[in-house]
């Protein structure tokens, strides 16, 4: 009997990676689509508080963020745990901000520069008597166009339910 | 003699690796979050106007005020946030010299605003006032505003405000539901 038996391995056929290049790469066009480039190093802590009223900040080149908030952990020894200012990525004084809107408004092109939006990324356990010097300051220097950032309410029940502190 | 030499393929082996090291350096540098928020304007910074104000009927202002624990204090009566919505729409759409055609539905109270262009909201909080709480209010007055403005939107042209396209509708509704917010100096009694 000239029957040839085949050689049969015992063990599985090992899975084939070559598709996983293309899964990588879908995961990375997602992530790229989806998120968007962190500005600066944040050194204060930051919860955004609630709304429902929203309007997405157009054209990125023209908004410039400022960050408020206790300082984070690690610097709460040098900067104590008083809510603070962020400017591009160090800590602030009240009496920076005015210069600090004119370098950013010269990063705006000439034509633009009175579109300039200052997205304010506040803490909601600031107290107002803050934001309102911060205010006060961006209207001397003529920054008049503020975005109070806040995350998403679920609902209106969730709003008004959600604490303050 | 071999007349052509098959050229080698490349080795696509290492591929899952650049791209997983692509991956995780936007994973790294790149943040979720959205950029949403609540669009305001600041008055320009002027000394000399705040010694004239312009003379304003008090029944034309709604005034709201905050306190440092946070409580509402709406036309000088005690409000919860939640009905603050209702009473600002009241007030805003209210038809007090009957010069108002677009007010559907509206009050008529002549003891409240004229019309919605002479209506004005006035915000004062204080020093001890929460950011959470200051943006809760500015997004129930917000709140009202872009219901009127829905409202009437649908009555005009048949699509709610937000779906507008044409740039002229959009001015026109702005028009007749304007956004007049004026803000007062800070408190400085609590905190």
């Amino acid at each position: 009997m000239a029957h040839i038996k085949k050689k049969k391995s015992k063990e599985l056929p090992p899975v084939s990676t070559a598709s996983l290049p293309d899964i990588v790469f879908m995961l990375l066009f997602f992530f790229m689509v989806t998120t968007t480039m962190r500005e600066v190093d944040l050194k204060v802590e930051l919860s955004k508080p609630t709304a429902t009223e929203m309007q997405k900040l157009e054209r990125k080149t023209l908004v410039t963020y400022m960050y408020v908030g206790p300082p984070k952990e690690k610097y709460a020894g040098k900067f104590g745990t008083e809510a603070r200012v962020q400017l591009n990525d160090a800590f602030a004084q009240l009496s920076d901000i005015q210069p600090w809107v004119v370098v950013e408004r010269e990063k705006i092109n000439e034509a633009e520069q009175n579109q300039m939006t200052v997205s304010i990324k506040a803490d909601k356990k600031t107290k107002m008597g803050l934001i309102g010097d911060i205010k006060l300051e961006l209207r001397k220097a003529q920054a008049l166009k503020i975005n109070y950032s806040a995350n998403p309410a679920g609902s209106k029940e969730l709003l008004y339910s959600s604490t303050n502190y | 003699m071999a007349g052509k030499r098959a050229i080698p393929e490349i080795n696509a082996g290492s591929m899952a690796d650049i791209a997983f090291l692509l991956l995780i350096f936007f994973l790294v540098t790149t943040t979720m979050d959205v950029d949403k928020g609540i669009n305001r304007k600041l008055p320009p910074y002027d000394d000399q106007l705040l010694e004239d104000p312009p003379p304003i009927k008090k029944k034309n202002i709604f005034e709201v005020l905050v306190n440092s624990n946070d409580a509402l204090l709406v036309e000088e009566e005690y409000l919860d946030i939640s009905r603050l919505r209702e009473e600002a729409k009241r007030f805003l759409n209210n038809n007090g010299d009957g010069t108002c055609d677009y007010c559907d539905g509206a009050y008529r109270d002549p003891a409240s605003s004229d019309n919605p262009d002479k209506a004005i909201i006035s915000l004062q909080n204080d020093r001890g006032t929460s950011y959470s709480m200051y943006l809760k209010v500015q997004n129930e007055l917000a709140a009202a505003l872009n219901e009127l403005r829905d409202e009437l939107s649908v009555r005009m042209y048949g699509v709610s405000f937000v779906d507008l396209k044409d740039k002229d509708q959009i001015k026109e509704i702005k028009k007749m539901f304007p956004q007049k917010i004026s803000e007062a100096e800070q408190l400085k009694v609590g905190s």
